[in-house]
């Protein structure tokens, strides 16, 4: 387990809102220009503060959907109905406003171009955030390894980055399989329902090709997703996980 | 200072007694779930719970053992690094200070290590005085395994990236060793009310 990500001080930054994007119904992506951004790696994750005009602050943490090569730095906000911070994000914010973070944080639920073994990505919902930013890099980056990845989205309308993910199926090293649990349409060759052990098996390397494994979502996909790739042989240690709840973020 | 967000209102300490929630935290009344990889499953005739390292002789329970340890009912807040706070958890176990009374040690530190490869590290007195306990159930039952069961440490007035999950023993060692997340950035001591999250905080 070696391998200090951070050293020193992680300091609050001001960055600036230069756009913001609707992915979905739900999930608005801001693209932060940061002029004190010390550069980040696939994965990780920044702190956001928020402070009201009598000093009251909340902070939560989100991923950075952005490549390390990408200019500015993009984070992907899913809005919890209710939430304190992230509809706040997604519905107030606009370009032009400033926002404080930290970051970057995590180095563990991290993915770099120079990994050896092929790549097996698996997100529920917005949990394919910090996973974009994987591809991105691996995109930009070369020579690629194969990459897979398995994303489970209530419908086709919930999948985030979804023209940017037809785009990148046109890689040959590029497998992208989609589950729609919710509703799919009449012609849907995805897979219908949830990612079960089935599913995962039919998408995933033996475990003796050593695939790197990176599963982010929601809890319970979290749990059942990793659940049934260790039940089929994958080790526990090529597994690498990121779960998150509604916890009034 | 940090600037205003504009149109931020905030919602507030509704979740309970500020004076409880330690800055930068909110509570809830979930129970969020954070582990860096998949949750182990040790059948209890398979766990052990061991303290060695630096001392005389080491020793050793099986499940049924530490059953048989006097134990402690203990209700107390838990502060996560990533914000959350809940107040008023309630978990029976073995206070830390009564398995460390079984080993003669000079060492000044330990190391929790867990099934999954999870390791944290503690201060020796961070961990006595009733400050810490191996927890083996929650709420009155079991603890969950994506909540650590079958056992798990308790260091609620650290963040609870310090309660490791799994726990199946502690070594003791004369110097301090990073951990697992303190390894990856995160303080080596975290304190919730000093907001130790990160390396220089």
């Amino acid at each position: 387990m070696a391998g200090a990500a951070l050293s020193g001080r992680l300091r609050w930054q001001l960055g600036r809102v230069v756009d913001t994007i609707e992915e979905t119904q739900r999930a608005k992506s801001l693209v932060l220009d940061l002029p004190n951004w010390p550069g980040h790696r696939a994965g990780q994750h920044v702190d956001i503060r928020l402070t009201a005009d009598d000093g009251y602050q909340a902070q939560r943490g989100y991923s950075i959907a952005s490549a390390p090569e990408d200019d500015g730095v993009m984070l992907t906000v899913d809005r919890l109905e209710g939430g304190e911070v992230s509809p706040y994000l997604t519905d107030v914010l606009e370009p032009g406003d400033e926002l404080e973070l930290r970051g970057p944080i995590g180095g563990y639920f991290v993915w770099e171009a120079s990994l050896p073994g092929p790549l097996l990505l698996i997100s529920g919902g917005s949990g394919i955030v910090p996973l974009r930013a994987m591809l991105r890099h691996w995109a930009a980056a070369g020579p690629r390894v194969a990459v897979r990845l398995v994303h489970s989205a209530r419908t086709l309308d919930d999948v985030i980055y979804r023209d940017e993910l037809m785009r990148l199926v046109a890689f040959e090293e590029v497998d992208l399989r989609i589950a729609l649990t919710r509703a799919w349409p009449d012609n849907w060759r995805g897979h219908r329902g949830r990612v079960d052990r089935e599913f995962l098996e039919s998408a995933a390397w033996p475990p003796q090709d050593r695939p790197r494994i990176y599963v982010c979502g929601p809890t319970a996909f979290v749990e059942a997703a990793t659940g049934a790739l260790v039940e089929s042989g994958q080790l526990p240690d090529t597994i690498k996980t990121e779960r998150f709840g509604p916890t009034g973020g | 200072m940090s600037p205003i967000s504009r149109g931020f209102l905030g919602r507030r300490r509704s979740g309970g007694d500020p004076s409880r929630v330690p800055p930068g935290q909110h509570v809830t009344h979930g129970f969020p779930v954070l582990s860096a990889g998949p949750t182990p499953h040790t059948p209890l005739p398979d766990w052990s719970f061991t303290i060695d390292g630096a001392v005389e002789k080491p020793v050793s329970w099986r499940w049924e053992e530490f059953l048989a340890v006097a134990a402690e009912e203990i209700t107390v807040d838990i502060h996560c690094v990533t914000k959350w706070t809940k107040l008023d958890t309630s978990w029976r176990g073995v206070s830390v200070e009564t398995l460390l009374k079984t080993v003669e040690t000079e060492a000044e530190y330990l190391t929790a290590w867990c099934d999954g490869g999870y390791t944290t590290n503690l201060a020796l007195e961070d961990v006595v005085d009733g400050k810490a306990w191996v927890a083996y159930e929650y709420d009155g039952g079991p603890i969950h395994p994506e909540h650590g069961g079958p056992a798990r440490l308790l260091v609620p007035h650290l963040y609870f990236w310090k309660s490791a999950k799994w726990v199946r023993g502690l070594r003791l060692t004369p110097t301090d060793e990073p951990g697992f997340w303190e390894n990856y950035g995160y303080h080596n001591h975290g304190d919730p009310w000093l907001e130790q999250r990160y390396q220089g905080d």
